[in-house]
């Protein structure tokens, strides 16, 4: 056996070989798709971001004479809403809310839920029944009603409506949870961790999360659209966010009345819920596909 | 016994340069050149490791490989057919009518929703147009042949309800339904447990001397190859590498990668004593060396061995191994006999 | 034989195959199972599917609570005499799976360091030990420790499964088909590394499989169990040579045959095994055994002595007994 100086150097010297991630990323970028929708949904981010540099006007200043002004008028490049504000500086400054709205409950959601459903799935037996059975409770209601119910219930506002999308959102992610562990949990190296006389604890951090968290995580993203929409909805229905401020589903709200007047107009924060969606789904997609290393 | 036979216009099978690639960078070599003939009612037992070629090379043979991604170059001739010019009705008739398959896992050629009995008749029906009532009754006589006890209540089970064991039967009798002239069988006993698999083995044998069918029987397990084969070839990184007589090949392997796989299954061995491993591991077939292709792993590899072509040693048109080694070794017996 | 090493006691392990009350189903995957290891021998166990082997394995490893039964490390009960974690680093399993049983996100050299961290040995002294073990079983740290398992062939992921086992210096090691998923020509380096360390090592090795011959080249003595329970249990050499019991034969007759003069003429059962969930009365073989006889279909046979550590359980050794 070579003395232990040679050995470290040795350790030196152990070439690392490319890395889970860096492989996924490569594999990523190979997707075409995925990488468009990637370069969209960071634009909109940005976009969010940066809105009080990049939006032209003040979304809040409105100008009686310029209401409903059609795409194109000068100064206003797409248009004015009923009250006569800038569609550009609104719809540049309803990314924040509508991508808070997005991201925020399924983060918080994806922490509680994979807790939740990690827990479950790594304990089994009746631990697993009761807690899955309790969030089957909720998730039977359908998404739509219970964030409706629960922000009915509590009131308008942001932090509400924010507060009934993570309510939503943590039975499908605990679920989802619960089952790439129930599998992960079932597999031999659990077994082989089990036989060194690890604790529970040290092979779920070592051995179970990083197994899991990927396939949950992916889950998640596709849920930010889903997110968005209710969000969008629960403005749209006067619960969520409340008028003057800029927010796509509460302006679709809004413009619904000038829809016959000037359709394209009123289309407008419709096309940017669609773009977000369908951006973060493909992106999601995406990563699904480049995180298989099997293939 | 069929050894001997010259006249390749007599013969089930004649594959001559068959190679598959498959689409990739760079491009996967799956089957290199390999040339064999089968006779009518022979049995050839085709040897390999995984990653070897031998359920690719079964599968031209049926036409099953994608089409897109599969370039196959060569001859294959079935009963006198060139198969792989075959298209549509001709295809078909000759899938399941001249040429049958039977797999490891039955439940790939078995269909869950449909009973054993409809699968039979179902089949006799699409090739030979005989009715409801005749192909039912040839069901029956199927399982009857392939000894499932109580056959005719079985013809009503569906595929779960059978064990292990009957469902490789079962998937026998749908095979050989047709009375096909060859009978592909890709490790058809390789999940069944030990008792269970001399059984299938033992039928299959005399299945195929009743029927007179040909046969070719791919398996990792020589044990295995040895009941049921009069020929074996020896197959390595694509390519046939040594073939012959189930006894020559047993019992006078020229090969070294024949003679590594010998040891590795314990022939002759003294329990308890290191075994006369093969180091290594099979070439990628995406980065085939040139020369032979055990060469990196061979211990009396020299220099002459990685030049391409490598010299046929041979005695016999079906008794032969691509080896320098077996050339050279060959001639110096020669001599010596001579010499006595 | 001295003090075994490792022991099994009556082990029993039954698992619920669904339904409630009297319609619940029992699958009796290990009945009454109870052997002894002398250090530093071999022990084969051999059997078909559903005999058990794989759940012995994990009762042995204590992966698996038996429903009844103890084991024994060196005399001690594992659990109230000897601490479960001071017994997990004393036995080890290497698993039949090579891919399923590492860590599809851990580099080979963290999956062989982790067992000693968790034991309390600092992270570099872990990772030293496990470049060296990596060296030993044939794989040069500085090429493979830092690839993930799906860049290893299945030869090589197993003897990195070695490595994992050997990092915790133990005393016994249970291999469930550990070689069965590798080709032939790899299964033979494998074998010879097990055979090295072996005796390099002083290891005390459960080898559990259903080739006969891997069976019959490595292991001292050799278990045959059928349907949850042993039939027989001897040395291998009087095992293979006198088998006395008929499934034990009928295994033996079921090998094919490498000799293409001898070709196997008759299979020497009929049938596929039965199913565990119900299993037949008295002797379990009775059902499929050319030779039963009266007591066979309602006794349970006692275990017979039928020569020097060789223990049969069947009723035609009673008769012959009589007779001798």
């Amino acid at each position: 056996m070579p003395d232990t100086a040679a050995n470290i150097t040795e350790l030196a010297k152990i070439e690392r070989s490319h890395g889970y991630w860096r492989s996924v990323w490569t594999r990523f970028l190979r997707d075409k798709v995925a990488v468009c929708a990637g370069l969209v949904a960071a634009g909109l981010v940005l976009m969010a971001i940066f809105a009080p540099w990049i939006a032209p006007a003040d979304p809040l200043d409105g100008s009686m004479i310029k209401r409903l002004s059609p795409i194109g008028t000068e100064g206003y490049p797409l248009g004015a809403d009923e009250l006569g504000r800038d569609m550009l500086s609104r719809l540049i400054y309803g990314a924040r809310l509508s991508l808070f709205m997005g991201v925020v409950p399924v983060l918080i959601a994806f922490a509680i839920g994979s807790a939740i459903g990690i827990a479950a799935g790594y304990l089994g037996g009746w631990v697993n029944t009761i807690t899955m059975r309790t969030l089957d409770v909720l998730y039977a209601f359908p998404s739509v009603l219970l964030a409706i119910a629960i922000s009915g219930a509590l009131g308008a506002g942001i932090l509400n409506g924010l507060l009934s999308l993570t309510v939503v959102f943590i039975p499908p992610i605990a679920r989802v949870a619960e089952s790439v562990t129930t599998s992960v949990r079932k597999l031999e190296y659990i077994e082989a961790a089990q036989a060194s006389g690890a604790s529970s604890f040290q092979i779920v951090r070592q051995h179970v999360l990083g197994n899991v968290l990927g396939p949950i995580f992916v889950y998640a993203t596709s849920l930010i659209s889903v997110s968005m929409i209710l969000a969008a909805g629960l403005s749209f229905l006067g619960l969520g966010v409340s008028p003057p401020n800029a927010e796509w589903g509460l302006m679709l709200n809004t413009l619904r009345n000038a829809i016959y007047v000037q359709p394209w107009l009123a289309a407008l924060p419709g096309v940017m819920i669609f773009l977000t969606s369908i951006s973060f789904n493909m992106l999601s997609d995406g990563l699904r596909s480049a995180m298989d290393v099997k293939q | 016994m069929t050894s001997g036979f010259s006249q390749s216009d007599m013969s089930l099978i004649r594959v001559r340069d068959l190679s598959v690639r498959f689409a990739g960078t760079p491009p996967v070599h799956a089957v290199n050149s390999v040339s064999f003939d089968l006779a009518p009612g022979e049995v050839l037992g085709i040897l390999g490791e995984s990653g070897s070629g031998k359920s690719v090379t079964l599968k031209t043979l049926l036409r099953l490989l994608p089409e897109r991604k599969a370039t196959i170059t060569g001859t294959v001739e079935i009963d006198g057919q060139d198969v792989l010019s075959l298209t549509g009705r001709g295809l078909a008739d000759h899938r399941g009518g001249i040429v049958s398959m039977i797999f490891q896992d039955p439940s790939l050629a078995l269909d869950p929703v449909y009973t054993i009995g409809q699968q039979i008749a179902e089949s006799v029906i699409r090739h030979e147009g005989a009715s409801k009532q005749d192909a039912m009754a040839r069901a029956l006589e199927m399982l009857e042949l392939v000894r499932i006890p109580s056959a005719k209540q079985r013809l009503e089970n569906y595929p779960h309800e059978m064990s292990g064991g009957m469902r490789q039967r079962a998937m026998i009798a749908l095979a050989l339904a047709c009375r096909p002239k060859l009978l592909l069988a890709d490790e058809p006993t390789t999940a069944l447990d030990a008792t269970v698999q001399i059984q299938i083995l033992l039928l299959l044998r005399e299945l195929q001397q009743e029927m007179g069918m040909g046969v070719i029987f791919v398996t990792h397990d020589i044990g295995v190859a040895v009941e049921v084969s009069d020929r074996l070839a020896v197959m390595y990184a694509g390519s046939f590498v040594e073939t012959g007589s189930v006894k020559d090949v047993i019992r006078d392997a020229r090969h070294p990668y024949s003679k590594g796989l010998l040891a590795a299954n314990l022939v002759g061995a003294v329990p308890g004593t290191r075994l006369d491993a093969v180091p290594g591991a099979p070439p990628p077939l995406n980065a085939l060396p040139e020369g032979c292709a055990f060469a990196p792993r061979c211990a009396v590899a020299e220099d002459l061995c990685l030049v391409s072509p490598v010299p046929l040693w041979s005695d016999g048109e079906n008794r032969w191994a691509r080896c320098v080694h077996a050339k050279r070794e060959a001639a110096r017996k020669d001599r010596m006999g001579a010499g006595n | 034989m001295s003090t075994p090493i490792l022991s099994a006691h009556s082990l029993v392990k039954h698992f619920n195959a669904g339904g409630f009350g009297a319609a619940r189903k029992v699958v009796r995957a290990v009945d009454d199972v109870s052997f002894e290891l002398a250090p530093g021998e071999t022990l084969g166990v051999v059997g078909e599917s559903g005999c058990g082997k794989s759940t012995t394995a994990r009762l042995l490893v204590q992966l698996l609570k038996p429903d009844s039964g103890s084991v024994r490390y060196e005399g001690k009960v594992v659990g109230p005499e000897l601490p479960l974690k001071a017994f997990r680093s004393k036995v080890q399993m290497v698993f039949q799976d090579s891919f399923a049983s590492l860590n599809p996100r851990m580099t080979m050299i963290d999956a062989v360091a982790f067992g000693p961290t968790v034991h309390g040995v600092s992270q570099s002294d872990a990772i030293r030990k496990a470049q060296d073990l990596l060296d030993r079983v044939g794989l040069d740290p500085a090429r493979f420790g830092g690839r993930y398992a799906h860049e290893l062939s299945g030869g090589q992921r197993q003897r990195v499964n070695i490595a994992r086992a050997l990092a915790f210096d133990p005393q016994v090691i249970v291999l469930d088909e550990a070689v069965s998923a590798l080709d032939k020509s790899v299964e033979a380096q494998v074998l010879n590394l097990l055979m090295d360390l072996r005796r390099e090592r002083g290891l005390t090795y459960v080898f559990i499989s259903h080739d006969l011959n891997v069976v019959r080249h490595i292991s001292d003595r050799v278990m045959v169990m059928y349907l949850g329970e042993v039939a027989e249990i001897g040395p291998a050499e009087s095992l293979y040579g006198a088998p006395c019991h008929p499934y034990t034969e009928a295994l033996l007759a079921a090998m094919p045959s490498l000799d293409p003069d001898q070709r196997t003429m008759e299979a020497p059962l009929a049938g596929d095994p039965p199913n565990p969930i119900d299993p037949p009365s008295g002797c379990r073989f009775h059902t499929r055994c050319a030779r039963a006889f009266g007591p066979c279909s309602t006794q349970i046979p006692p275990s017979y002595t039928v020569g020097r550590s060789h223990v049969a359980a069947c009723h035609l050794n009673s008769v012959k007994e009589h007779v001798a």
